[in-house]
């Protein structure tokens, strides 16, 4: 999903669908820090270039969109998402959430998101990294969720499962999800972020790794990849702070989102992969600025972590769409009368499921 | 928020921490170790031949224990140290009276950085076991507690104080540690990748614990580091590590303890022979699908709320459990209880350690 900070903090949306085989079609989606996508898409150019790019215009903003020629690009705007969505939902594809309309349209097997105000990072060597391929490596590769192999992803060349790694494991299961990381500005929280005010992460950590399972974990949505056909309706645009601002420390929604995919994924025995590929992440922002609309995200963490860590799906629920009615229903009925945020999130993940449904499949 | 202490100020432990080194044939890998080791007190654990004199490098401060002394020193309990295996080097962690313990190979030495620094591993252990755990919740940029690291956005605030970490997991470059398959198809492989992180092993997760480069705190944990019967007149060998580390997450999952791995790195210099690694591990590769299955569905009864306990409790379900699968297993159930009571008779308030425990060989700088 692209991204365009124009400086009136509007963003812009931007999908890039990947042609690499045709059965394998991923789609990515990356974002712009300004309305002129030139700078971002030149840099990203060598990898992006091969793909179809989905851009879905923020609703919010105004401004006409630069885009640099030799793309393979389909665009877009509000008028596209009403006429599809229309009234029938409560989701507000605005802001960060507008790259799930995106994801909605695709007809691809898989999906890379990128925020706008990343762009490709280089390795200890000083070489580029494809974070595309890295990204499609890590989903087209079995992940290892049942026990944990020392040295990381044993799929990875010059590596392997290590002596006590049991066998009947060693096949793994389908990598539904990739999570990548960012070098210079990490995904840090804006009061972390404030008091570490000059702290860059600089550490190139050379490891692929599956989540275990039943582990949760943060999944930011500044540089992840999935597989759209096998997990794209747990992927929820639902929780939308009341101060939801336009930039990633004023978000939760990808917090959010990346535990529903996580819990789906257990349950359905997926895996979930971390660490490379690194992008990285410019700076931008004011923290201290962000720190009084992201408290209300840190405080209902609190309330949100403990509810997913105790959340059991029933056996019967063998679609991803079961599961997500089902989490739907267990987030209206034991957080909704905590904060409202969290039954309008109940609701979104529902109507999100009808949409799927509706628009979403590719049958 | 998350602190480290800088690398300039993690204490060296030196009167707290043993060094426990299992060795059959000689510790003149101890030469290159010399600058990280000097300041501690060795615990070596001689296998084999208990005539054989083993030559210890001068300077070191050092307790030597044969077989003569593990028998003399436990009497019949006695029967649970493994005899031909590496394994036997958990008795150095049972007469140890240290609070944290360091285990290494003496095929093992001293890594390089990818800048060329030589690793002083033990410092990193002691980093690891010094900062606490995140148990509950993965950090993506993994631990939070090194320098330049922290917690990402969307860790929750009240998860931040982590748990004690009772286990530090390190790895090997060179030569992987593979199981004998593997290295028969693989011979050639070697590890050059190195991950620059330290990561939780999550509650509920089960790892494969290798016993090469370890290092726990054995106040918090030291009775559940228990390397089984392997070697000498056992159908199995090179799985005691793999069975403590099985056993110990168990017992830390239960208790709210933390287990750390990845760095630091050790260079793994000896490739064993993967013909012998075979025999040794036949039994092993089966019968690790039906442990595998039972150490991730045991659950320990509340009431147990000590090491010692935990262990016991394991102990009963391995028998009723694993009992089944091959009489070893009531074997192994039987000697993991003898191991909490020789852990209890020689570390209990009463004993007398000058008297009991004195070893064979002793050099004292």
């Amino acid at each position: 999903k692209l991204f365009i900070d124009t400086g009136k903090d509007e963003v812009f949306s931007l999908i890039q669908a990947l042609n690499i085989r045709v059965t394998l079609t991923p789609v990515l989606p990356t974002r712009a820090l300004r309305s002129d996508l030139t700078t971002f898409m030149n840099e990203w150019r060598p990898m992006f270039s091969r793909f179809h790019v989905i851009i879905v215009k923020d609703p919010d903003l105004k401004e006409e969109l630069k885009i640099p020629e030799g793309f393979n690009l389909d665009v877009y705007g509000k008028p596209d998402i009403d006429q599809v969505v229309g009234s029938s939902t409560s989701i507000l594809f605005s802001g960060y959430s507008c790259r799930y309309f995106g994801y909605l349209v695709s007809r691809k097997k898989y999906i890379i998101s990128v925020d706008d105000d990343c762009l490709p990072a280089r390795d200890p060597k000083g070489f580029l990294v494809d974070a595309v391929a890295q990204h499609i490596s890590n989903l087209t590769n079995p992940a290892t969720p049942f026990f944990f192999n020392t040295l990381y992803d044993p799929y990875a060349e010059g590596a392997d499962f290590v002596r006590g790694y049991p066998f009947s494991l060693r096949g793994g299961v389908k990598c539904a999800l990739s999570c990548g990381l960012w070098l210079n500005l990490a995904d840090h929280d804006a009061p972390t972020q404030a008091l570490k005010a000059r702290q860059r992460n600089s550490r190139y950590v050379d490891a692929v790794m599956t989540v275990p399972a039943r582990s949760l974990i943060p999944i930011s949505g500044i540089n992840i990849a999935f597989e759209r056909e096998a997990v794209g309706p747990a992927l929820v645009p639902a929780l939308k702070l009341a101060g939801e601002g336009k930039c990633r420390w004023e978000t939760m929604e990808d917090i959010w989102s990346g535990l529903c995919v996580k819990i789906v994924c257990d349950h359905l025995g997926l895996g979930v992969k971390t660490g490379l590929p690194y992008i990285w992440r410019t700076d931008r922002g004011d923290p201290i600025a962000s720190l009084k609309k992201e408290w209300e995200g840190v405080k209902l963490m609190e309330e949100v972590i403990p509810f997913f860590q105790s959340v059991r799906l029933p056996r019967e629920a063998t679609t991803v769409e079961e599961c997500i009615i089902e989490v739907a229903n267990a987030v209206k009925e034991r957080l909704g009368s905590m904060d409202p945020v969290f039954a309008r999130a109940a609701k979104a993940m529902l109507d999100w499921v009808k949409l799927w449904q509706s628009v979403g499949s590719s049958s | 928020m998350a602190t480290a202490p800088s690398a300039k100020l993690t204490p060296l432990l030196k009167d707290e921490l043993d060094i426990v080194i299992p060795t059959i044939r000689n510790l003149d890998f101890l030469e290159m170790w010399r600058p990280f080791f000097e300041q501690y007190h060795l615990i070596i654990v001689q296998d084999g031949d208990p005539s054989k004199k083993i030559r210890v490098p001068d300077g070191f401060d050092y307790q030597l224990y044969n077989r003569n002394d593990v028998n003399r020193i436990l009497g019949p309990k006695a029967s649970c140290i493994s005899f031909k295996d590496s394994a036997c080097r958990c008795f150095g962690y049972l007469v140890s009276k240290k609070k944290y313990i360091f285990t290494i190979d003496d095929d093992c030495f001293v890594a390089k950085d990818p800048s060329g620094k030589e690793i002083n591993a033990l410092e990193q252990h002691i980093k690891n076991l010094l900062t606490p755990s995140t148990t509950h919740f993965f950090n993506t940029l993994y631990d939070p507690y090194r320098e330049g690291a922290d917690f990402v956005r969307g860790y929750p605030f009240s998860l931040r104080e982590g748990a004690p970490t009772a286990v530090s997991h390190g790895l090997w470059l060179n030569i992987p540690d593979y199981d004998a398959p593997t290295q028969l198809v693989k011979p050639l492989e070697r590890n050059t990748r190195y991950v620059d992180a330290v990561m939780t092993v999550p509650k509920g997760t089960l790892f494969p614990m290798c016993g090469m480069n370890l290092a726990f705190d054995r106040e918090l944990i030291g009775p559940a580091m228990y390397f089984g019967l392997m070697g000498d007149g056992q159908p199995i060998g090179r799985y005691d590590d793999m069975w403590a580390g099985w056993c110990m997450k168990v017992i830390c999952d239960h208790l709210g303890l933390g287990v750390k791995t990845g760095l630091p790195y050790i260079w793994h210099s000896k490739a064993s022979n993967p013909f012998v690694n075979l025999k040794k591990e036949y039994k092993g590769i089966f019968w690790q699908e039906k442990a595998i299955p039972f150490f991730q569905s045991v659950s320990l009864p509340k009431e147990c709320s000590s090491v010692e306990k935990c262990h016991l409790a394991l102990a009963g379900e391995v028998k009723s459990k694993l009992g089944e699968v091959d009489p070893y297993f009531i074997k192994l159930a039987d000697a993991m209880v003898t191991w909490i009571e020789a852990w209890n008779m020689v570390n209990s308030p009463g004993e007398k350690p000058a008297m009991t425990s004195l070893p064979n060989a002793t050099s004292k700088k």
